[in-house]
């Protein structure tokens, strides 16, 4: 009796066993990874998950030159906080929207960004973001506070951010802003000139 | 009240018993011309004659009666003198060392005596007697024969003269109490000014020679002037340590004989925050003293042209460089802060180096600077952006540390003796930390006085995460004179008329802060004033 029941015992555990990784590695991956359980399932296959778009606000230097502008545009979603900061920065470097010009140096591309549990955000350029600035402090504290307020108005878990150059900490991208810790959100580069400072 | 005033009349009588007696003696008593004695006081100064009795020097009662408002009675059958003196009286007995003041005993040095038909008094009568009688502050200065009425600054002037072997002179000066002071190069003399009502100078002899010819007061100014002899090449003041509410500086004086090598920009310490280095490249570059005294208004300002060497800063759309444009200005300034404030300047590079930012405030500390002026020209990713930009420093992006740094009092922490002292504990990288309204008090000032004479940008005063701020143990500003980015602008700055505007921007706003400075530490120095 006893030897028959044992083949029949090992395939319900071996088929069980099977049965749970699927449900681990495939079916419960699948589950988590729709942000809506509600929502439908993707219509196209040939459309990846990644169409998805979020609204998100990117900052551009103003038309006269004086302060930063925040423009909604459309992100690709990411999944997670640094998936989002990292897809939110791509979409910032990228072409700015008419009138509009970018606060980033040519060639400038980004390498990683990396989140921390205390909410600081590290993002790491490529070495143009430095080697092509322009100088000068104002274009500088253009371009720290447009990588700085993309994710921290964006991103509410992101609360400092700190910028790096090819994986490396930098004491300046030109000379004049301290790079060296984590910087907080500042609207005193988005409001018009003359604005109370840090309201 | 009046009963007590008589009954320390009477005890004055009592004590002088005899009175009559004495003055009958008196008539004996030599009376000497002396040297006059100096009435100092907001109406200005005048002469006021002396005698010398028994060695002791005197004012006669009626040339002070006008002077002081005085009425003096005499009292033949006493022997004595009341004198009113505002709503006080002094009772004076003949040969005798003690009077009352109002309710009050005094003692003076010798006894009041007559002569002819007027009183002699003693010059300690000024201020032990009428001072006090009248409510007014007299100070006797019997050595330099001044007598100073009201709230004046009169501080002791001394002098120390050393000749180094005929190619440099020091001329050590002692002020007492610590007083504010200029030095600047007039017609063959170096004037030296201080921040006073006048001066009470002790100078003591100098030798002429070929680098100094003489050393003498001047007569209704608060300064000193050294005359220059025919050897002079140049000078420099240094601070150094003087005793406790004593200023001291040097004044060094250098020959024009032994080729001296052009000056070059300061030793960089070999750590951020370090000691200044022991041995400057030459004695007349170095500071004086390891140590100055903390200086109670602006002594050195370090002047940081910004970028340099490999670090070019912004390149216009015609090549110019803002490295060059930025120690242009710089060089200018320096010299015209020194030649026309007397205040001594540095750069923290006079040459195309690559000097790092945090070398440039590290100088400013070592070298113990009361300001830090960094100059540099701006870029836009808009051409058109045009007009000059001040910086300060702001720390709201570094986090609660840094906020926390800003507000940290003093520890108390042992010192050598025995006692403990309040130490600010503070990162060495948070220095500026401290001087957060100073900066910003000294950025409004320049952006106010650069808006009288360059074009300036609509964002003219702002704050932010700056590097080479953040070290700075001192009042520091960023300076973007204009946009090099814009071609107009780039052909503008590289001119005389535009670098020398902004040279005398920055020079009024030293004058200003300088100012400034005084108002809030004489502010915090009044009983219930704000420190």
């Amino acid at each position: 009796m006893s030897h028959t029941r044992r083949p029949v015992l090992a395939g319900v555990a071996v088929a069980a066993a099977v049965a749970a990784a699927w449900l681990l590695f495939f079916a419960l991956p699948r589950w988590y990874a729709q942000p809506t359980p509600a929502a439908p399932p993707v219509e196209k296959p040939t459309a990846p998950a990644e169409a998805r778009k979020i609204k998100a606000t990117l900052y551009y230097v103003s038309t006269d030159g004086l302060r930063l502008v925040g423009i909604e545009q459309d992100v690709p979603y990411g999944e997670g906080a640094a998936e989002q900061a990292r897809r939110i920065m791509e979409a910032q470097i990228g072409e700015p929207p008419a009138p509009y010009v970018t606060a980033f140096p040519q060639g400038t591309a980004l390498r990683a960004v990396f989140v921390t549990g205390r909410g600081d955000a590290f993002v790491d350029f490529s070495r143009e973001i430095s080697a092509n600035h322009m100088g000068g402090s104002l274009a500088e504290l253009f371009t720290v506070y447009t990588v700085v307020n993309a994710l921290t108005t964006n991103l509410p878990a992101i609360t400092g951010v700190q910028i790096l150059v090819d994986g490396q900490e930098v004491d300046t991208l030109a000379g004049h802003i301290d790079l060296r810790h984590p910087l907080r959100k500042s609207v005193q580069w988005v409001q018009a000139p003359g604005a109370a400072p840090g309201t | 009240m009046i009963a007590k005033r008589y009954l320390a009349g009477a005890l004055v009588a009592a004590l002088t018993a005899g009175g009559a007696l004495a003055s009958l003696a008196l008539a004996a008593v030599q009376v000497q011309d002396a040297p006059p004695y100096t009435l100092l006081s907001r109406e200005g100064r005048r002469p006021l004659a002396a005698r010398r009795v028994n060695g002791q020097d005197m004012f006669a009662l009626d040339e002070l009666a006008p002077l002081f408002n005085l009425s003096v009675r005499e009292d033949a059958l006493a022997g004595g003198l009341t004198i009113s003196a505002g709503r006080q009286t002094i009772v004076l007995s003949a040969g005798q060392t003690l009077a009352s003041v109002g309710e009050r005993l005094i003692s003076l040095p010798a006894p009041a005596v007559r002569d002819g038909r007027t009183w002699l008094v003693p010059v300690e009568f000024m201020s032990r007697a009428v001072g006090p009688a009248s409510g007014v502050r007299v100070e006797v200065r019997k050595a330099s024969r001044l007598v100073i009425v009201g709230d004046l600054t009169v501080p002791r002037v001394g002098l120390r003269f050393d000749d180094e072997g005929g190619a440099r002179v020091r001329l050590t000066v002692e002020v007492e109490p610590a007083t504010g002071h200029r030095v600047a190069e007039q017609a063959g003399r170096l004037v030296v000014s201080f921040d006073a009502d006048a001066i009470d100078p002790r100078l003591g002899a100098v030798p002429a020679g070929p680098l100094v010819a003489g050393v003498r007061a001047a007569e209704d100014q608060p300064s000193i002037a050294v005359s220059l002899g025919p050897a002079f090449a140049s000078y420099r003041v240094a601070d150094a340590a003087g005793g406790e509410g004593v200023g001291r500086f040097v004044i060094e004086i250098v020959g024009a004989a032994p080729a001296a090598p052009a000056r070059p920009a300061l030793v960089p310490p070999a750590q951020p925050g370090a000691p200044a280095p022991a041995s400057p490249a030459t004695p007349a570059q170095g500071p004086l003293f390891a140590e100055p005294t903390p200086a109670p208004t602006i002594q050195t300002i370090v002047i940081d042209p910004g970028h340099g060497g490999t670090e070019t800063g912004v390149r216009g759309p015609n090549g110019t460089l803002e490295k060059d444009v930025t120690l242009a200005v710089a060089r200018r300034l320096k010299s015209a802060i020194e030649g026309r404030l007397g205040i001594r300047a540095l750069l923290t590079r006079d040459g195309d180096q690559t000097v790092g930012l945090d070398e440039r405030a590290a100088q400013a500390n070592s070298n113990k600077a009361d300001l830090f002026i960094s100059l540099h020209a701006n870029a836009s990713p808009r051409a058109s952006m045009t007009g000059a930009e001040v910086f300060y420093l702001s720390l709201e992006g570094y986090g609660q540390e840094a906020e926390a740094a800003s507000r940290a009092d003093g520890v108390p922490l042992p010192v050598f003796g025995g006692t403990a002292r309040v130490i600010q504990l503070i990162p060495w990288e948070m220095a500026q930390a401290r001087y957060l309204d100073q900066s910003a008090e000294l950025a409004g000032m320049v952006a106010g006085e650069l808006g009288q004479r360059v074009p300036m940008s609509p964002r003219a005063l702002e704050r932010g995460p700056f590097r080479v701020l953040v070290g700075a143990n001192m009042p520091a500003v960023i300076v973007e004179m204009g946009f090099l980015s814009n071609p107009n602008e780039e052909r503008v700055l590289i001119t005389e008329p535009f670098q020398n505007a902004v040279v005398e921007a920055l020079l009024q706003s030293v004058v200003r802060f300088r100012d400034y400075l005084r108002t809030t530490a004489a502010a915090a120095a009044k009983p219930g004033g704000q420190p």
